[in-house]
């Protein structure tokens, strides 16, 4: 894998390398952008969800009734790709239970509810600031792993998982928010654009990066002024300021890498592979706070904005506060209002309640009013007629129709060998189908319903395992059996062979001693003197003599 | 619940929608089509006219029978049939018997769209479907042509416009003679260009004041037209660029090699139904392919195919077959073109 050329990075101003495909979208950013960033009040009551991040649900390090300090952690990371979550206030924990929480899914999840007791007192903390320098890579992760820190950009990845030293040469920090209405990132550059800068300092630090580059979409101007007076203000000379064009999804991980260095992320790979480490501006920020304030993520910047909110504008929410008190404070639902969106129109994801909370992903709140967002009113779509615009926008190359037309035949086979899994669902495609094709839809059916089938291949493959394995333990068994018996059979006939030897030892000790016997016997014959050299008379007295025996015998016989 | 306005719509990302439609781009066809039909009425006269509402009317009827039988909603709103209908017209003989016309149109209708499904799922150009099967059931009427600003066009038909059902057209030499003031041969610029190598001047075919099927006329019409669609990003541009291309690949070394026998490329270009069939029939979307690369394979292919078979078929027109024979390779051509997907290796 070839190292990004030095000369492929570019410098502030110069024109960037581009991606395949991406659409040009109407901004609405003016919308939020006009007002500075409000403190939302604290509220009675937060509900903290466990899984507000993606992998593995935090372990509960609190019960219910007890007391807590603001910043302290109520439940820890569990397993590798895991986040804590903390307490945005002192109070006490009121209950730990199931609530509903802004997931796709709809369903409701684990969650810590805190009652606040409005003394905001803050757990201990010992803030390392500027010293971090002389602290190791690992401990710094650890720092940032235990404030819950994840990517704020949308995906809620763990952010210290993702922070490898591990030959990384290039930090880039997304400022992009190519969404529109998404505004928070941008208000955030511009008003706090040294943390950010502190931010990105501390994770080079972490990775041993060499340079960091700020990429920021050129429709906001103030942000890129904002981070270029911070940057030189620091007098860092490894950090640029680069401007991306407005193309929605520049944002995106891989195209924005794209766009910096040219280079594309291998699929099944990730950026670390080309040696560069992507990271949201808020992620830096908090990063920052994490280790100059000690302040784990207990709250963050909520752009609540669209046609459908009275009065749109950003607001610092405490992780946990409820989405109604939100939009309330921010004026609440115009006559109009239709629709509530978190995230931005391209990606984000309606919400049928506001009876939800704020959670780490949320960065938007968008209330869509009237026509304010052209919904399609009907849900029986035109066919496909291949114009092929959905190829000529696709950012990751793919061919969106044919993958349609695979996923509407149920024939994932050829939608997989068609990649349909480097879809990265950014709705492109069904944005400018002119038959209204819910592409996107029919994508995230066929993967799940890929999902499903791996699961139960999987499932019965396990089986299939199992009952393999069971094959294999019974014939194991029986030839664990078999060997024994054959021992006990060779051991048995071992004895016998043996037993027999000894046999034939005694045999022929009774052999021999017969032998002896009889050799005694005979000596003793040749030495019995009284029956050698026998007279005449005496053998015939001998000869009497037995046939008298012989006439006993009979005698007594009969 | 003070968000009950909010709960309205419940559905998955994206909730952003272009608001180009399928029927807002057939309807943006037509309207390039227009010009077209109308020289072609003012060139050739009502005949043409007849011809046009003939095919026009047929494969909309044709449509709305076979949507019935089949069930589907009817699909006359989104303006497709219209343009097979426009461009069947177009690519007949203006004086072609109006019974002719209708069988073709039912045939383009039927056997070129419906049978697949409809609208998206033919596999070929439904108006060439139709114009071939012309071409085999009547080859006689389908090369008799008449020259254009005949005087008394708007008030008189070309005679074989009405031939009566089932009967084969009179021959209408004698009536173009009485017409005529310079005698005409009754050969198409091809034909002339083919047969005895005479070429036509090129401000001829660019203005289209040549005799010739109802929509092979006026060159800088035709491109207006496209250039139009393209703007409007409603067709694919490199189709009719890459058709062109292809044809000037092919036509240019032989011309230069013997340009007393074989016609130049700008002529080739010009003359026939190329321009028509690059501009309107190969950018046709449904039968093309949809690979980046594969777009320009297929193009390219047609354009080639089409002056191999001018050059050194039986026939002078190669255009239909080439569109017909590319629509049956497209999908082989999106196939072997695939793309590299994002961040895909070599494999080396």
């Amino acid at each position: 894998m070839s190292a990004i050329k030095k000369s492929n990075i570019l410098k502030t101003g110069e024109s960037t390398w581009s991606f395949h495909g991406g659409i040009k979208l109407p901004g609405h950013k003016d919308m939020s952008t006009g007002k500075p960033i409000a403190r939302m009040p604290s509220s009675d009551r937060y509900v903290i969800p466990l899984n507000q991040h993606m992998g593995a649900e935090g372990e509960v390090l609190v019960s219910t009734g007890e007391n807590v300090l603001k910043g302290q952690m109520l439940a820890g990371p569990h397993g590798l790709i895991s986040a804590a979550v903390h307490s945005p206030v002192s109070g006490k924990v009121a209950e730990i239970t199931q609530h509903r929480f802004p997931h796709p899914s709809g369903l409701a999840g684990t969650c810590i509810v805190i009652e606040n007791d409005h003394k905001d007192e803050w757990v201990e903390r010992n803030p390392i600031g500027e010293d971090y320098t002389t602290i190791s890579s690992h401990e710094l992760r650890n720092i940032v792993r235990d404030a819950g820190i994840v990517g704020l950009g949308g995906a809620t990845f763990p952010a210290a998982v993702k922070q490898t030293e591990v030959g990384i040469e290039t930090l880039i920090l997304n400022g992009v928010e190519c969404e529109p209405y998404i505004t928070c990132d941008d208000m955030l550059m511009r008003e706090r654009a040294d943390g950010i800068i502190k931010g990105a300092k501390i994770i080079a630090h972490i990775i041993k990066a060499e340079q960091c580059i700020i990429a920021i979409e050129d429709n906001k101007p103030e942000a890129i002024e904002a981070i270029t007076r911070a940057v030189s203000r620091d007098g860092s000379e490894n950090i640029t300021v680069q401007s991306v064009p407005t193309i929605y999804p520049s944002g995106g991980e891989r195209q924005l890498i794209k766009i910096i260095t040219g280079n594309e992320v291998p699929v099944n790979g990730l950026p670390a592979d080309i040696h560069v480490l992507c990271h949201n501006v808020a992620t830096s920020y908090t990063i920052y706070k994490a280790i100059f304030e000690a302040e784990p993520l207990i709250s963050r910047i909520v752009t609540i904005t669209g046609r459908g909110i009275n009065s749109p504008r950003n607001l610092e929410v405490d992780i946990g506060t409820s989405i109604h008190d939100c939009i309330e404070h921010c004026g609440g639902y115009s006559n109009d209002a239709r629709a509530l969106i978190m995230g931005g129109p391209m990606m984000g994801l309606t919400l049928n309640t506001d009876e939800l909370p704020v959670i780490k992903a949320t960065n938007c709140l968008l209330v869509t009013a009237g026509i304010d967002i052209s919904l399609p009113d009907s849900e029986i779509h035109m066919p496909c007629i291949r114009c092929g615009k959905c190829v000529d926008v696709c950012p990751a190359n793919l061919l969106p129709q044919q993958l349609y037309w695979f996923a509407a035949d149920k024939d994932y086979d050829r939608a997989v060998d068609y990649n349909l899994f480097d879809c990265i669902e950014c709705g492109c495609c069904a944005y400018v189908c002119p038959s209204q094709i819910p592409l996107v839809q029919y994508y995230r059916f066929a993967k799940s319903n890929i999902w499903e089938q791996e699961r139960e291949r999987k499932k019965s493959d396990i089986a299939r395992q199992r009952h393999e394995n069971r094959l294999e333990r019974l014939e194991k068994q029986k030839q664990e059996r078999e060997a024994r018996l054959k021992k006990k059979r060779d051991a048995l006939s071992k004895n016998k062979s043996s037993r027999d030897k000894e046999m034939d030892k005694k045999k022929a000790l009774i052999a021999e001693a017969l032998a002896r016997v009889n050799e005694k016997k005979s000596k003793q014959n040749t030495k019995a003197k009284n029956t050698e050299n026998l007279t005449p008379e005496q053998q015939q007295k001998i000869k009497q003599a037995d046939a008298r025996r012989e006439n006993m015998k009979k005698h007594e016989n009969q | 619940m003070a968000d009950s306005r909010a709960v309205k719509s419940l559905r998955s990302s994206p909730h952003l929608k272009q608001s180009v439609t399928v029927a807002q781009i057939m309807r943006n066809v037509v309207f390039a089509l227009i010009p077209v039909c109308a020289w072609s009425v003012y060139a050739f006269g009502f005949s043409v006219l007849l011809l046009l509402a003939t095919t026009t009317l047929v494969c909309m009827l044709s449509e709305a029978m076979f949507c019935r039988i089949s069930g589907r909603t009817s699909s006359l709103g989104d303006w497709s049939i219209v343009i097979t209908g426009l461009l069947l017209g177009l690519t007949l003989p203006p004086g072609f018997p109006l019974w002719m016309a209708a069988v073709a149109a039912f045939v383009a209708v039927g056997l070129g769209k419906a049978l697949f499904g409809g609208l998206g799922y033919n596999v070929m150009n439904p108006a060439l479907v139709g114009r071939a099967f012309v071409q085999a059931a009547f080859p006689v009427a389908i090369t008799t042509w008449s020259p254009p600003f005949l005087p008394g066009r708007f008030t008189e038909l070309i005679p074989s416009t009405l031939t009566a059902p089932f009967m084969m057209p009179e021959p209408i030499d004698a009536w173009i003679d009485q017409k005529s003031i310079d005698a005409f041969s009754g050969a198409t610029p091809l034909a002339l260009q083919k047969f005895e190598q005479v070429s036509t001047p090129l401000t001829e075919l660019l203005t289209g004041t040549v005799s010739g099927s109802a929509g092979e006329t006026s060159a800088i019409i035709i491109l207006l037209g496209g250039i139009y669609l393209a703007a409007r990003r409603m067709m694919d541009w490199r189709l009719p660029v890459g058709v062109m291309l292809g044809a000037v690949i092919v036509s240019l070394p032989f011309w230069l090699l013997d340009a007393a026998r074989y016609p130049d490329p700008l002529f080739v270009l010009l003359s026939g139904g190329l321009m028509l069939a690059a501009v309107f029939m190969v950018s046709d979307m449904v039968a093309s392919p949809v690979t980046p690369l594969g777009v320009w394979v297929y193009a390219l292919f047609i354009g080639m195919l089409t002056v191999v078979i001018r050059l050194f078929g039986g026939l002078t027109e190669g255009v239909m077959y080439a569109i017909l024979l590319g629509n049956a390779i497209s999908p082989l051509i999106s196939l072997v073109t695939q793309p590299k997907v994002f961040g895909e290796r070599n494999k080396s």
